[in-house]
């Protein structure tokens, strides 16, 4: 086996019981590595189950500053019984495997070509504490103490760290320093260390954050003015009202009345939820649910409402992997075309795509204002990994100066000037009719909002020109959205190879890191990140300009390569999908070698990778 | 193209105490059959809002889809309206009357849109305690789908077809009180003179005033059999007592026997009048007026009147604790963005 020194590159893997409170003494590994001053992504790959059943959480480790997911193990701590023999052949070859040898491991569980490390967790437990809650919390926290050793984690940072957590409960911080202690003492006293794998301090993350996707657009919907949040739970999007919640309770209580600048309502159901947001944008608050999948299905009679009686609205569907109940704790990005096309009729919805929780902070507040804008639903399509997995991100930032765009409203002093109110008169020029809110007006303003047929002056009608006069309009409002959704991002100021890829969301990550992987094999490729539907013409361009665009994305079906196909009018064969659906995040291997498989620049070095 | 009355005012149409003349408070024409029951109710609403003294741009009109939620566009034409999808009012309603406290919120219902596709919703609303007045236009049958049943149609009634209703009716006013509404009157459409007290204490009331009227269905649901039909309904109504409305301006005049009548409160200071109560029924107490509602059931009588009313509501608002003097809408940035120096604060948490 190799001792070849090996320094921040590389893959933890913890294996758990679900509900033993392992996930935060993971969490606290994870975050000594980030004020380490190293670039770590940490995932939780969690069972739709409150206790018992087998949980992980894996944490990468990468100088180079690639957050997406690696494959290959190469430390496993394994305190799950139930999960061992997966958990062993999950190791890489000359990796490591760190477990409870309280009891004897069962010979079926050696492997020849991975290095064993056991520590008496349990036996150290039982001898250090006596309360069994103690027993099963600090087994977790002597682990992360036997790694400490092992990778050469600066010790101090745990205490910082400790410090930070239990601001307030300060007499916990000592036991947890001696459970820690316990675990680097036994390292120290039973093998050599650090290993050839470690860690060194660096200065890699400056000012950035960790923080998850749905804390981020809960934090988004406060910042940009949403005062009322309507949602039902569901996984996993449910930590993004409570995120709202947390943070209103904090920032929007009147000081001097006591009384709230804002309303939650937990609802029966979704379709509740976004019929609560869409009769509390129509009566001129900025309101938004979040939801997922399975919500969204049943919000469609809503969202066609929204769209065709045009009612701002906002959703966040933060994306897990269907179809059906599907796996609820495991990440897609497969409600691509039900969001874009959803309800019946011709529908259609902006989509925005955020790819960091900066984004989400940005995107949600964008979200709000576009909503207003437009007078029609904006759904935010993130999914579990951005939103319930902490990210490394550039800090959340907020111009002081800047304004709610509150959209095209008269109010009173604006209808005395006009004739005759048309709610739905297109006057600008830019399919965007103005609107009125109930009590405007004694005379003037007021307007019947149906679902069904209406003219100009929201009369109900059956006339087809009518009807197609409007539905027309609605045609027009969709071009002008295209000028004033996220851009996408280049990667490049002109487009140069034959070949491109195009991502979007979470994928972001490893295709980054794959475009790098590429270039090492002298495959330099344009590479763009769409943020939005309607896609703008950048998007058409960029397309447009190369032979074959690799579309990299999350589900079975090639969504936003169909999306792309049918709004864009391309040719289905210039655009190769690279899918990755197994509910894991996508890898940049995955994503690296299907290129090299496919792309005619490289046939002979695919065995190479 | 929009039913419109004609706009002209007759210069000598009396005003109310507002300045507002009745017309004021009408609506476009209505596309109903003629006869319906609907009819009837929605000038019961124009009439109490003309007495009531009510702005008609404070008012916030709302219903799902169906006969009865066409309605809204035959009464109050200078209040925001909103016909939603079947079913979904009551949502709708709870996320507008979260905006704004300064409106009054009037949610018009059918028994397929409340009992059948809606309830779920129903059902919240009352259980939430929201801050309005929810009226079912109850014929028993689906009008603009030509007569089918509703799941209030009572078991043996018969159909203008002939068929027999199978099942048992949902009793909208029982489900109302056993969930807790603080407000529950049911009536008759062919009954003003106690529909328009009803829908003015209603309106008056600070939380879920339910009110479900019988209201006929003229062509699908009229005939010899049906429960619902105005000869069954005339022939079988009990009324719970008179009831009079007395705005919080006018004086109350109590010239009735001890015993025989009842006057409540409301928030406001004004009174709903309750004249030849019936001796064993009190509608302050919800043992009595469920002991009523199954009383009237077994003898296969519908009663009317005001039912059940709680004193004092607390309606989600005040659950809630929402902002009272400031609708959520009007609030601005300096209110709702807690700004650049506490985003730093909160960047720095994630470190």
């Amino acid at each position: 086996m190799s001792s070849s020194i090996k320094v921040n590159d590389l893959v933890v893997k913890f294996a758990n019981v679900n509900g033993t409170g392992s996930a935060s003494a993971n969490y606290l590994f994870a975050k000594a590595i980030f004020r380490m001053g190293i670039p770590v992504t940490p995932k939780n790959i969690f069972p739709s189950n409150i206790q018992g059943l087998p949980t992980w959480y894996e944490v990468r480790i990468s100088e180079k500053g690639y957050y997406g997911r690696r494959d290959g193990i190469d430390i496993m701590v394994c305190v799950n019984p139930q999960s061992m023999m997966q958990d062993v052949k999950s190791v890489k070859t000359g990796g490591y495997f760190l477990y409870d040898n309280t009891k004897k491991l069962h010979p079926s569980f050696i492997r020849d070509d991975i290095n064993y490390i056991g520590v008496p967790l349990m036996e150290m437990c039982n001898r250090e504490y006596s309360d069994p809650r103690q027993r099963q919390l600090f087994k977790n926290i002597i682990y992360v103490g036997a790694l400490t050793a092992l990778l050469n984690i600066e010790f101090e940072v745990f205490e910082d760290l400790l410090a930070d957590q239990f601001q307030g409960k300060e007499k916990l911080i000592a036991p947890n320093i001696k459970a820690l202690q316990l675990g680097v003492d036994y390292i120290k006293d039973h093998y050599s260390y650090p290993l050839p794998l470690r860690v060194e301090r660096r200065d890699l993350i400056g000012d950035k954050i960790l923080v998850d996707g749905n804390t981020a657009c809960g934090l988004g919907a406060v910042y940009g003015g949403a005062t009322v949040a309507a949602w039902y739970p569901i996984t996993p999007s449910t930590s993004v009202v409570e995120a709202y919640e947390s943070y209103v309770k904090e920032f929007r209580v009147d000081p001097i009345t006591g009384q709230n600048n804002y309303a939650i309502v937990q609802a029966e159901d979704e379709l509740a939820a976004l019929g609560m947001v869409i009769g509390a944008s129509w009566n001129g608050a900025r309101s938004f649910t979040a939801t997922s999948g399975p919500g969204v299905s049943l919000m469609n009679e809503f969202l066609g409402l929204a769209y065709f009686a045009e009612i701002p609205a906002v959703l966040i569907d933060v994306q897990r992997t269907g179809p059906s109940t599907g796996m609820p704790t495991r990440t897609q990005q497969s409600d691509i075309l039900l969001a874009a096309y959803a309800s019946h009729g011709d529908s259609k919805h902006v989509l925005l795509f955020p790819s960091t929780p900066k984004e989400c902070f940005e995107f949600t507040a964008t979200a709000l204002d576009l909503a207003e804008r437009l007078q029609t639903p904006i759904i935010l399509l993130t999914d579990l990994d951005l939103g319930m997995n902490d990210h490394v991100s550039d800090p959340f930032v907020w111009d002081e100066n800047r304004k709610y765009d509150r959209g095209k409203v008269y109010d009173a002093s604006d209808l005395d000037k006009i004739e005759k109110f048309g709610r739905y008169l297109d006057t600008d020029g830019d399919g965007i009719p103005y609107r009125t809110y109930p009590g405007t007006h004694p005379t003037k303003g007021s307007f019947f909002t149906r679902g069904t047929s209406h003219n100009e002056y929201a009369g109900y009608t059956e006339d087809g020109e009518d009807y197609v006069k409007n539905v027309d309009r609605l045609l027009l409002k969709w071009e002008t959205a295209k000028t004033i959704v996220p851009a996408p991002d280049l990667y490049q100021a002109n487009n140069n190879s034959k070949e491109g890829i195009l991502f979007f969301g979470t994928s972001m990550y490893s295709a980054e890191e794959s475009l790098d992987q590429l270039a090492e094999k002298g495959l330099k490729m344009d590479a763009i990140r769409i943020k939005s539907f309607p896609f703008n013409n950048t998007v058409e361009n960029f397309i447009h300009s190369h032979d074959v665009v690799y579309v990299i994305e999350q589900n079975r079906d090639a969504q936003l390569k169909s999306l792309l196909v049918n709004e864009l009018s391309i040719d289905p064969n210039k655009l190769i999908s690279i899918l990755n659906y197994d509910g894991m995040p996508i890898t940049a291997y995955k994503i690296t070698s299907n290129i090299l498989e496919k792309s005619k620049f490289t046939i002979a070095q695919t065995a190479n990778i | 193209m929009t039913y419109q009355r004609p706009t002209f005012k007759h210069p000598g149409l009396p005003k109310n105490n507002l300045g507002y003349t009745f017309k004021e408070y009408e609506g476009g024409l209505s596309t109903l059959c003629a006869g319906c029951g609907h009819d009837s109710i929605s000038a019961s609403i124009v009439e109490a809002c003309f007495k009531l003294n009510i702005e008609p741009h404070k008012v916030a009109k709302l219903s799902g889809i169906g006969c009865s939620s066409k309605t809204p566009t035959y009464f109050l034409g200078n209040s925001h309206g909103f016909n939603s999808v079947h079913g979904r009012m009551p949502s709708v309603a709870t996320g507008a009357s979260l905006v704004n406290q300064e409106l009054m919120y009037f949610g018009v219902s059918g028994d397929g849109d409340s009992a059948s596709i809606g309830m779920g919703q129903f059902v919240h609303a009352i259980r939430r305690n929201l801050n309005m007045v929810y009226i079912v236009m109850n014929n028993g049958c689906y009008g603009l789908t030509k007569g089918q049943d509703s799941a209030t149609a009572d078991e043996g009634s018969k159909s203008k077809a002939g068929s027999v209703n199978m099942f048992q009716a949902i009793d909208l006013a029982g489900l109302a009180l056993e969930l807790g509404a603080g407000f529950v009157a049911q009536s008759f459409s062919g009954d003003k003179t106690q529909l328009i007290p009803l829908i003015e204490a209603a309106m008056k009331y600070e939380g879920f005033a339910f009110i479900n009227v019988i209201s006929p269905c003229v062509t699908f649901n009229n005939n010899v059999g049906s429960t619902k039909s105005y000869d069954y309904v005339r022939q079988h109504i009990e009324a719970t007592s008179t009831i009079d409305f007395v705005p919080i301006q006018e004086e109350i005049l109590t010239n009735y026997k001890e015993g025989d009548h009842k006057n409540i409160k409301l928030h406001d200071g004004s009174y709903v009048m309750l004249n030849k109560l019936e001796k064993d029924w009190d509608p302050g107490d919800k043992n009595s007026a469920f002991s009523a509602l199954q009383k009237a059931r077994d003898k296969q009588e519908i009663l009317t009147g005001l039912i059940y009313l709680e004193e004092n509501p607390t309606n989600l608002n005040k659950l809630l604790n929402t902002n009272s003097s400031k609708p959520l809408s009007k609030l601005t940035e300096k209110e709702l963005c807690p700004g650049t120096k506490t985003l730093q604060i909160i960047n720095d948490g994630f470190k």
